[in-house]
């Protein structure tokens, strides 16, 4: 552990602002990505369910 | 691996037996990201050093690196169903190209995105023109332009052809640009600094590095083979709307 | 397939094209004009200042060709696809890329020589002198015909598709790229008297290159298009 302590470790020596971002848009795009696709399949079965009926 | 044998590729090459077989493979994919990803984050925030120049903002590497590359190999992927696809004529090849390339342009935005957030407090610029930025600002526009011919061609035979033939150009010329820009920065000297000059790596901070490069790959593995998923069942419904016999006996739709 | 047919096809849909065009001569005049506006309001918009003007002069005469050739892309094939003539023309015995080479060359004579032949006047207004305006010629000569032939891969993966305008620029500005960098370095390069050879001979490969493969490549998306 290099971290003295929580406050340092959220610091990043005075770069926080650029690291968390970094990391945080990173991690929000890939689960949003997430998100999406199982929203899509979500839609896609229900699509193919209904033209099944329909048939 | 042995048991992969020739018969078995062409049964899983169509539709409705990758289906189910994408659904088993997923989730280890997405096991194997999560693992990898959180190793990755371990290595590069407890073990891998403080830089002796930069301090703590290179740390963004970590995310900046494996997005970049895999900008460039899901491109690189991605041409390479197109052009199977065009090749063979073979259905499933545009469709997995179709299913890779939002994953991919996801990256290129986060590549540059961080490439930013890297270099103002490093270098002093949220952007410069040098070759590795510009090419990654180019290989945008080039996934846009595979996304949205493919939106904007109704008939999805042509619009399968027209974004592959478009996804090989585009392959091509983003090395050209790369090399171009390279010239063009030697000439103009203004643009000397250069981004991508990454700290002297200590070996924990190339591991970390490669740890999370592994880590997202088997995430992009893992979406891509849900999106394909997608993309099966939405053609099977456009399929079902023609006169084609039915088919859906063989598909599960859980 | 003899040469003396392909050359007569050749000859015949560079003919057909020109023709049509001298009927409306909009078609020329409008590129002309747009590429004399972009080049004029570029010093209104940065300032007199000849330096800057001089400066900058490579890099804005380039974009403003380059412009006006992607504002001219949607011509290339529309009138012959609203037609019916492009699909008579996937059933002649002449191969379709040799009838792609006549149109594109059509089309630069039409939109491409004038910004060649008229650069000078506009870069005389930027204020470049002796070899800088003659590299800047050459340059648009060697660098439109690649562009035209650049544009039509564009042109024919969109042909008929809603919002194509759009479209073509995202899917053909990034192919530009290259053209333009070498092609305003030459003309800085010029200037600032390092001597414009490399990026000429780069040029001049480029169009070969363009040459040899844009056309299978359209002919390859037209088939797409028509089929």
């Amino acid at each position: 552990m290099q971290w003295g302590s929580v406050s340092e470790f959220v610091a990043m020596g005075g770069y926080g602002l650029y690291v968390w971002t970094s990391f945080g848009v990173t991690a929000f795009g890939m689960l949003w990505e997430v998100f999406a696709v199982r929203r899509r399949h979500a839609a896609a079965r229900e699509g193919a369910r209904t033209s099944l009926q329909d048939q | 691996m042995m048991g992969l044998t020739r018969i078995n590729w062409f049964k899983y090459s169509s539709p409705q037996a990758f289906y189910p077989l994408a659904g088993r493979l997923m989730p280890w994919c997405a096991a194997a990201a999560i693992l990898l990803i959180g190793v990755g984050l371990y290595l590069g925030f407890f073990v891998a050093p403080t830089d002796f120049q930069q301090g703590q903002s290179y740390r963004i590497i970590f995310v900046h690196v494996p997005a970049a590359w895999m900008s460039m190999f899901l491109d690189v992927v991605m041409a390479i169903w197109a052009g199977l696809g065009l090749g063979l004529n073979a259905r499933p090849s545009f469709m997995m190209a179709q299913a890779i390339a939002p994953t991919g342009a996801l990256f290129t935005f986060l590549a540059l995105v961080t490439g930013a957030m890297w270099g103002k407090p490093t270098w002093g610029a949220w952007w410069v023109w040098d070759a590795r930025l510009t090419s990654e600002l180019i290989l945008l526009f080039l996934y846009g332009g595979v996304m949205l011919l493919r939106t904007s061609i109704d008939d999805t035979r042509r619009a399968d052809r027209a974004s592959a033939v478009f996804a090989l150009v585009g392959v091509v010329n983003v090395p050209i640009i790369y090399f171009s820009v390279r010239w063009w920065n030697t000439l103009h000297q203004g643009a000397s600094v250069s981004m991508t000059a990454a700290p002297k790596m200590a070996a924990t901070m190339l591991t970390a590095m490669l740890v999370m490069t592994l880590g997202f790959w088997m995430y992009s593995l893992a979406v891509t083979l849900a999106r394909m998923r997608c993309v099966i069942l939405e053609r099977e419904r456009q399929a079902s709307w023609g006169t084609h016999p039915s088919h859906h006996d063989a598909l599960e739709v859980p | 397939m003899n040469q003396h047919g392909m050359l007569a096809a050749l000859r015949e849909i560079i003919r057909r094209d020109l023709l049509l065009a001298l009927r409306r001569r909009s078609d020329v005049l409008t590129t002309v004009l747009f590429f004399i506006l972009v080049g004029s309001l570029f010093p209104l918009g940065v300032g007199p200042e000849p330096a800057i003007l001089r400066t900058i002069a490579p890099g804005v005469l380039w974009v403003a060709a380059l412009l006006s050739c992607l504002l001219s892309l949607g011509r290339l094939f529309a009138a012959d696809y609203l037609d019916g003539v492009l699909e008579q023309m996937l059933l002649i015995p002449q191969p379709l890329s040799l009838l792609v080479i006549g149109k594109v060359t059509a089309h630069w004579l039409i939109s491409g020589l004038p910004v060649v032949l008229l650069s000078p006047l506009l870069g005389l207004q930027f204020g470049l002198t002796g070899e800088a305006l003659g590299v800047l010629t050459l340059s648009l000569l060697l660098g439109t015909p690649t562009l035209s032939f650049i544009g039509a891969i564009g042109a024919a993966l969109t042909l008929g598709v809603r919002g194509s305008n759009v479209l073509i620029a995202l899917l053909v500005l990034p192919l530009f790229i290259p053209v333009l960098i070498f092609g305003a370095g030459a003309v800085s390069s010029s200037a600032s008297g390092i001597g414009a050879g490399a990026h000429l001979s780069l040029l001049g490969a480029g169009l070969l290159l363009a040459l040899a493969l844009a056309p299978w490549a359209t002919a390859t998306s037209l088939r797409i298009a028509l089929e």
